[in-house]
């Protein structure tokens, strides 16, 4: 039984510290938002300009100044700030910021990521997310185990244009958890979806990984 | 006090284009763009442009004006996305576009406004990004050189401006108008609100006036929004 979106995001949210400032991607990784633990204070910065996410406005309080990264209607809360896109920049690439979680097209058994064009067919920009994958201490990355047409994203090298080396620290999938250390080594496997066996796991990926 | 202020952004861009200039225009999505700055450029019939702005507008508004047009030859972004028609000019190779990470943008921006001619970071290194880029290793990391953007005119918005040029900004409206106000001795403001000099606290002044030049009053404000989420009252 893999999990589904919602059980993938909850999984990610798990991680996140009292205290932690924290980027989300789009897509899957947006989703945490809404799944954060009761109890602990996360800021979530948005790297158009805005620390201090809060939740989507009511139909009444929606701005077109006020946007997340992906563009989409949001509001401040108490203790939001808002700075250009320099200093934004600035918190991600100084190593401010303690968790970046986002989606990805493909995870290397090194820790490499490719997220962000397929040459000839999409053709989009890499937008943030190389400087958030090279400025974070840590990067989760949330994706589906494998690609529509069944192939593994879960990859021994990445086929597609890198967004950083070296950089996964957690890879959430609909399949299994797996983490690595101060990233050395292979990934190992901490967690595997009800029912799913570790062979099946090992059909699925490309990637060597310790369990 | 020197008068910054004209009547319409058809008079605060005179003089000033030419076909092959370097443009930088502030903005994200379609939030915190000089819509009437960008208009009166589509209007002038300027060519050949090389354009450095995050993103690259929508089909039908923002820079996807000026593609729609074919006034933009270059492009300099980070994300393009939400334009199928740039899309198509780039795949079809009618336009030149080079992709740059959207920190490393806004840094280049950045150093071009402050006299710095290039800065080394870890963003991109290894990846393409990188490829013909001077390599350095600090702290046993390895950094790629990037070099600062400048333009020959610049075009901000902004939410209030006073007499004397002076910017605040408006929540994520922000974003890259405060660097790209920098990056060029020519750099003109669309701002909401005309206000007197003062009115803006000194000590929340976004952008100092010596970065503007001239201002023009923002008369399209459409403010598209680009994906409106919203949800039920708790």
């Amino acid at each position: 039984m893999p999990w589904n979106r919602q059980q993938i995001a909850a999984r990610a949210a798990q991680e996140l510290q009292d205290g932690w400032y924290v980027n989300l991607g789009i897509g899957i990784p947006t989703l945490v938002a809404n799944l954060l633990p009761e109890g602990i204070d996360i800021t979530l910065q948005s790297e158009n300009g805005m620390l201090g996410l809060g939740p989507y406005p009511t139909p009444d309080q929606v701005d077109p100044d006020l946007i997340n990264a992906g563009k989409e209607t949001i509001t401040e809360l108490p203790g939001t700030s808002y700075v250009s896109s320099a200093e934004s920049f600035a918190m991600v690439r100084g190593g401010h910021m303690d968790a970046t979680i986002l989606g990805s097209l493909e995870v290397a058994e090194n820790g490499d990521m490719a997220n962000w064009i397929i040459p000839g067919k999409m053709v989009k920009g890499m937008g943030g997310a190389m400087d958030l994958v090279s400025g974070t201490p840590r990067v989760i990355v949330l994706m589906d185990h494998c690609a529509r047409d069944g192939s593994p994203k879960f990859r021994k090298h990445c086929t597609l244009p890198l967004t950083g080396l070296n950089v996964v620290d957690m890879l959430v999938t609909d399949l299994a958890v797996f983490k690595r250390n101060n990233r050395q080594g292979l990934f190992h496997l901490v967690e595997k979806a009800p029912d799913v066996s570790l062979d099946y796991l090992q059909q699925k990926s490309e990637a060597q990984f310790t369990w | 006090m020197a008068n910054k202020k004209y009547d319409t952004a058809q008079a605060a861009l005179d003089g000033l284009l030419f076909d092959g200039m370097t443009i930088a225009v502030g903005g994200f999505g379609l939030c915190g763009l000089p819509e009437t700055l960008i208009i009166a450029l589509r209007d002038s019939g300027v060519r050949d442009l090389t354009v450095i702005s995050n993103n690259a507008g929508v089909d039908d508004w923002g820079l996807g004006l000026l593609l729609q047009t074919r006034q933009i030859s270059r492009m300099v972004s980070s994300y393009v996305g939400e334009n199928k028609e740039f899309e198509r000019q780039h795949l079809s190779g009618e336009i030149n576009l080079e992709f740059c990470p959207q920190g490393t943008l806004a840094e280049r921006i950045r150093a071009g406004g402050a006299g710095i001619p290039a800065f080394y970071t870890r963003t991109g290194a290894g990846t393409v990004v990188g490829e013909g880029k001077e390599e350095r290793i600090f702290d046993g990391e390895r950094y790629i050189m990037e070099t600062a953007l400048k333009a020959d005119l610049a075009l901000v918005k902004a939410w209030r401006g006073d007499d004397k040029g002076n910017l605040l900004y408006r929540k994520t409206a922000r974003n890259f108008n405060p660097v790209v106000a920098t990056c060029s001795r020519m750099t003109i403001a669309e701002v909401e609100e005309f206000v007197p000099a003062g009115a803006i606290p000194a000590d929340a002044v976004h952008t100092p006036s010596v970065y503007i030049r001239r201002m023009t009053l923002a008369r399209i404000n459409e403010k598209r929004v680009e994906k409106l989420v919203t949800r039920t009252k708790d």
